[in-house]
């Protein structure tokens, strides 16, 4: 009964979603204000059936009904409570509802937040939110069921172990909080292009919004990154695989948006271009659930493939992406082009800042899909790897970095360069004889390490006048101004992280005997056996190693092999002893003979700095959300409601 | 103005590919020996262990290659297909039983018949990496002049019998 | 692990007979070459993990491959053709520059190239003195409607 009450919700959220997009688009188009005025409670309609089938699937998880295809698939009895909740957007068909549900939640957001829009700006934001919407309703009830009945089974066949895990539970829905907020960014610019009124009034509505979507994304790739770290048992953090290229191409098109919609908000410049990118963002997190759920790449952590679905995303993004861009060329043309700016301005700092964004956003996007060109050409099989990628990625990203610390302190229209240079002449000396002569100190001198070093040390400095220059000029609080030094600053502790782990991990592979011990960079393991264990759904092997350092101790760690028993899947699940210097990571290997297992050891320098940096990144967008401009607008909107 | 027109010529083009790219399968590598002798071994036959065969002792045939082991679940969906290929006697196929115990594979020869001239044994996988094999069953047709001609990957269907494997092995035995 | 496994390892601890533990790998600097080696290649079974890090059967049996042609003294381009003559470059996950992959490795420099250039010739065509554009009344007027500053809209 609850499946098939989730089913029918489904079919509701379909109809709506068709009303919520139809009418207001009509009525704006018409200047109907009764159909416009359809926009918000038919966006609310809906937004309550797809919960009503959301709730309806966690329910069938929670409670087994392994009468639904879907929760016989991916679950089983035995399954730990909160897996089986979890579970519930574990498979294709329920992140596929996960995805619309976040699309009705920043939908939602829009029609509570967004009362000072003007009546035909909102109809049309909600009408193309619901033809998102919709098209994913039709994708989920036409391919992907979620509700799918079948001949009740015994047992379910489990939930896919890497799934089985904390951080599982919250990385799918904060990474889709980002891709899909990138719709209300995108909204807006569909808005904008079809009212022909492209202002600034437009980029600073449009840029909460966008700030929003781009800290969740930040903090959601964030986590899948550390997931990875932690549960795939080989200690990276960053693999360059489809799945991950596939979040980080809007994220850097997002980044790029972030910095256009600035110039857009405050000198009326580049609005083509910020258009161009709110329509890109949110392309990319489309293609990016494309190639994810079509099996046109192979991927470690795509879950599930199918070349019908597959076919149905790809038209889906023909008519969305195809019909944007195409929308863009026709009506591009008409929009103005704002304010002059220099050679050397702040504007052309953030220009090229977007170049380079997307440049990257380029390569990343030629390396995923380069195999697949050659292979549908009939011109062999490649791969393209974690190589490529940072032989690229590195000369783009280090000019960006550099930028980004002289961006802030430029002038908009004309930089008055020798002005400009006095004031960072000491700063970047400073970081120059640091970064040279601070590697010395770690050990061996690498180039690279001094290259991270300076880009880190260069935001730090350049930061540090900038919020000193503000303070002289007591300009007073702003926490726009704040909020972006803080997200610069995260890119810097980022930079260390990866620096550091990079250039100066230790990794050891050992036979170890009961009572046999290792040193690795002072940190002296000692193995204490590996014992039975048994786990709710699976069962195991868990080993013991007491870290001392120096004689003292410093941590007891327990690395376990586990083997599900409805699947049978083999699994690591490393132990980490976490450090803001540095991380003790062990894996155990397999059981030799004579009582002895192969271990796997790291010592990993400021690798937790990576995911700080992230976090410093997302912190800073959200503050920077909180900025009066934004806020006092919306408290007048509300006021008068 | 046309400069704007430029994201949607990229775009179209990228449905293209990506259209195409449904229909491929990324997880297929093709061989880079096809065209190549096929690579030399001397290794015991699975029915006399004291005998050897190695690709020379072929030449002049047109034959199939099969690589299968016991413990592939895959190998026992294309063992009927081969079974009756083999009775037709249009080819002769070989074996190689990679990786795997010789008694458990000579069990299931006995118990589900067997479709091989004879079967040779690659204990150790060496064999096996030099034809390039990565994921059992693999099927290989060599020429009469040692040329590997064709390779499939997976089990072989009767399709891919009767579209690609046997209308080559005509050709070549003319 | 039998229960008198467990007790010795409670015991051992105390009896000092600490053993250090021993590298896996009988030779270390093959070791370390093997790696570096397969780290830049893919494994064929598992196919988006390195054959460095799969444990798949095919990944140890190729490791091991690797780990007999060092040692019999083969250089790292020799190995890498061994292992590209039977899988084909779709084993080498930094793909070779060739006409085949030119638009892989140089197109996106050549993007970055092309759209410096690019913005360097619009700002020049625009003139190069900054020009403030004020808003016109009217438009300030439609900035402060619809950002609802003056707090009656309709």
């Amino acid at each position: 009964m609850i499946p098939e009450l989730g089913h029918f919700a489904l079919i509701l959220a379909l109809l709506l979603a068709l009303v919520q997009s139809i009418l207001p688009l009509v009525g704006a188009a018409r200047n109907n204000p009764v159909w416009m005025s359809v926009a918000k409670p038919a966006a609310r309609a809906q937004f309550l059936f797809v919960a009503i089938a959301f709730g309806a699937l966690a329910y069938s998880f929670l409670t087994l009904d392994f009468s639904v295809v879907n929760v016989t698939r991916n679950s089983h009895s035995r399954l730990p409570e909160i897996y089986r909740f979890t579970a519930t957007w574990g498979s294709h068909e329920g992140s596929m509802l996960l995805w619309t549900f976040i699309l009705g939640l920043w939908t939602m957001a829009v029609t509570l937040f967004s009362r000072h829009l003007p009546e035909d700006m909102m109809a049309r934001v909600i009408g193309v939110m619901g033809l998102v919407s919709f098209g994913f309703l039709l994708f989920m009830l036409a391919t992907s069921n979620p509700f799918l009945r079948m001949e009740m089974a015994m047992d379910g066949s489990d939930l896919n172990p890497l799934l089985q895990d904390p951080g599982m539970v919250v990385h799918p829905p904060i990474l889709y909080m980002g891709y899909v907020g990138f719709s209300v960014a995108f909204a807006f610019a569909i808005a904008a292009l079809l009212s022909g009124k492209l202002d600034a009034s437009w980029a600073r509505w449009s840029r909460p919004w966008t700030t929003a979507a781009w800290s969740f994304l930040t903090v959601g790739i964030m986590m899948g990154s550390w997931w990875a770290y932690y549960e795939l048992g080989w200690g990276g953090w960053w693999f360059w695989d489809p799945v991950e290229n596939a979040s980080l191409m809007p994220w850097l098109v997002g980044t790029a948006l972030i910095h256009s919609l600035a110039v857009t908000e405050k000198r009326g410049s580049f609005k083509a271009w910020t258009v161009f990118l709110a329509i890109g963002a949110f392309s990319l997190s489309l293609l990016g659930t494309f190639l994810v759920r079509s099996g046109v790449l192979s991927s470690v952590h795509s879950f599930a493939t199918d070349p019908t679905r597959g076919l149905f995303i790809l038209m889906f993004l023909l008519v969305v992406i195809g019909g944007s861009l195409l929308l863009f060329a026709l009506r591009a043309s008409q929009v103005g082009l704002g304010g002059r700016f220099a050679l050397v301005s702040r504007e052309s700092f953030l220009m090229v800042n977007n170049i380079l964004l997307l440049t990257a956003t380029g390569a990343v996007l030629l390396g995923t899909l380069y195999p697949l060109f050659l292979d549908a050409l009939g011109l062999g099989k490649i791969s393209v790897g974690p190589p490529y990628f940072n032989s690229v990625f590195v000369p783009l990203v280090t000019p960006l970095i550099f930028l980004s610390g002289i961006g802030p302190l430029a002038r908009w229209k004309q930089v008055n360069v020798p002005e400009l240079a006095a004031r960072l002449k000491w700063g970047f000396g400073a970081s120059v004889l640091v970064a040279v002569l601070l590697p010395f100190t770690l050990g061996e001198w690498k180039p690279m390490v001094s290259l991270g070093y300076l880009l880190s040390l260069w935001i730090v400095v350049t930061v540090a006048i900038g919020v000193r220059g503000r303070m002289r000029t007591s300009a007073g609080w702003s926490a726009n101004f704040y909020g972006m030094n803080l997200a610069h600053l995260g890119v810097a502790v980022t930079v260390i992280g990866v620096t550091m782990v990079s250039n100066y991990q230790s990794e050891r592979n050992v036979r170890m005997e009961v009572g046999d011990t290792i040193t690795v960079q002072d940190y002296t393991f000692r193995f204490d056996g590996v014992k039975d264990m048994v786990g709710p759904n699976y069962k195991g092997s868990r080993g013991t190693l007491e870290v001392s350092r120096n004689g003292k101790p410093v941590s007891t760690l327990h690395p376990e092999k586990r083997i599900y028993t409805a699947s049978g899947m083999p699994f690591t699940e490393s132990a980490i002893d976490y450090g803001l210097t540095r991380d003790l990571y062990t894996a155990l290997g397999e059981s030799l003979d004579g009582g002895a297992w192969s271990v796997r050891l790291f010592h990993k320098p400021f690798v937790v700095w990576i995911w700080i940096g992230a976090v410093l990144m997302a912190l800073g967008g959200l503050l920077a959300i909180t900025d009066r401009r934004y806020r006092t607008s919306r408290k007048k909107g509300s006021a008068k409601a | 103005m046309k400069r704007f027109l430029i994201p949607l010529g990229i775009f179209i083009v990228l449905v293209g590919f990506l259209a195409v790219g449904l229909k491929l399968d990324p997880r297929e590598v093709p061989s880079p020996l096809i065209g190549k002798p096929a690579p030399d071994f001397k290794l015991a036959l699975l029915s006399d262990s004291a005998k050897q065969l190695s690709p020379a002792d072929l030449r002049g045939k047109v034959w199939l290659f099969n690589v299968w082991a016991s413990w592939c679940a895959s190998c026992r969906q294309e063992h009927e297909v081969l079974l009756d290929l083999s009775k037709q006697g249009g080819v002769p196929i070989y074996g190689m039983d990679y990786k795997d115990q010789p008694g458990d594979a000579q069990a299931v020869l006995n118990r589900y018949g067997n479709p091989y001239v004879e079967t040779v044994v690659d204990l150790d996988g060496r064999a096996g990496i030099n034809y390039g094999v990565y994921g059992v069953p693999e099927t290989y047709l060599i020429d009469k002049n040692g040329i590997i001609r064709y390779k499939h990957t997976g089990p072989v269907t009767v399709e891919v019998l009767s579209k690609k494997i046997l209308p080559l092995v005509k050709e070549l035995q003319q | 692990m039998r229960p008198w496994m467990i007790v010795l390892a409670l015991w051992l601890p105390f009896a000092a007979m600490a053993n250090e533990a021993k590298p896996l790998a009988e030779d270390p600097v093959t070791e370390q070459r093997m790696i570096a080696l397969s780290e830049n290649l893919r494994c064929l079974v598992c196919q988006n993990e390195s054959l460095a890090g799969s444990r798949a059967d095919l990944a140890q049996d190729l490791r091991q491959e690797i780990r007999e042609q060092i040692r019999a003294g083969k250089s790292d381009e020799q190995v890498i053709d061994y292992l590209t003559q039977r899988y084909g470059d779709f084993v080498l996950y930094n793909p070779p520059v060739k006409p085949l992959t030119w638009l892989l490795w140089f197109g996106p420099f050549a993007l970055l190239i092309g759209s410096v250039g690019g913005l360097y010739a619009y700002i020049k065509r625009r003139g190069n003195r900054p020009v403030d554009e004020p808003l016109s009344e009217e438009e300030k007027k439609r900035v402060a409607d619809l950002l609802g500053n003056n707090g009656n809209k309709s």
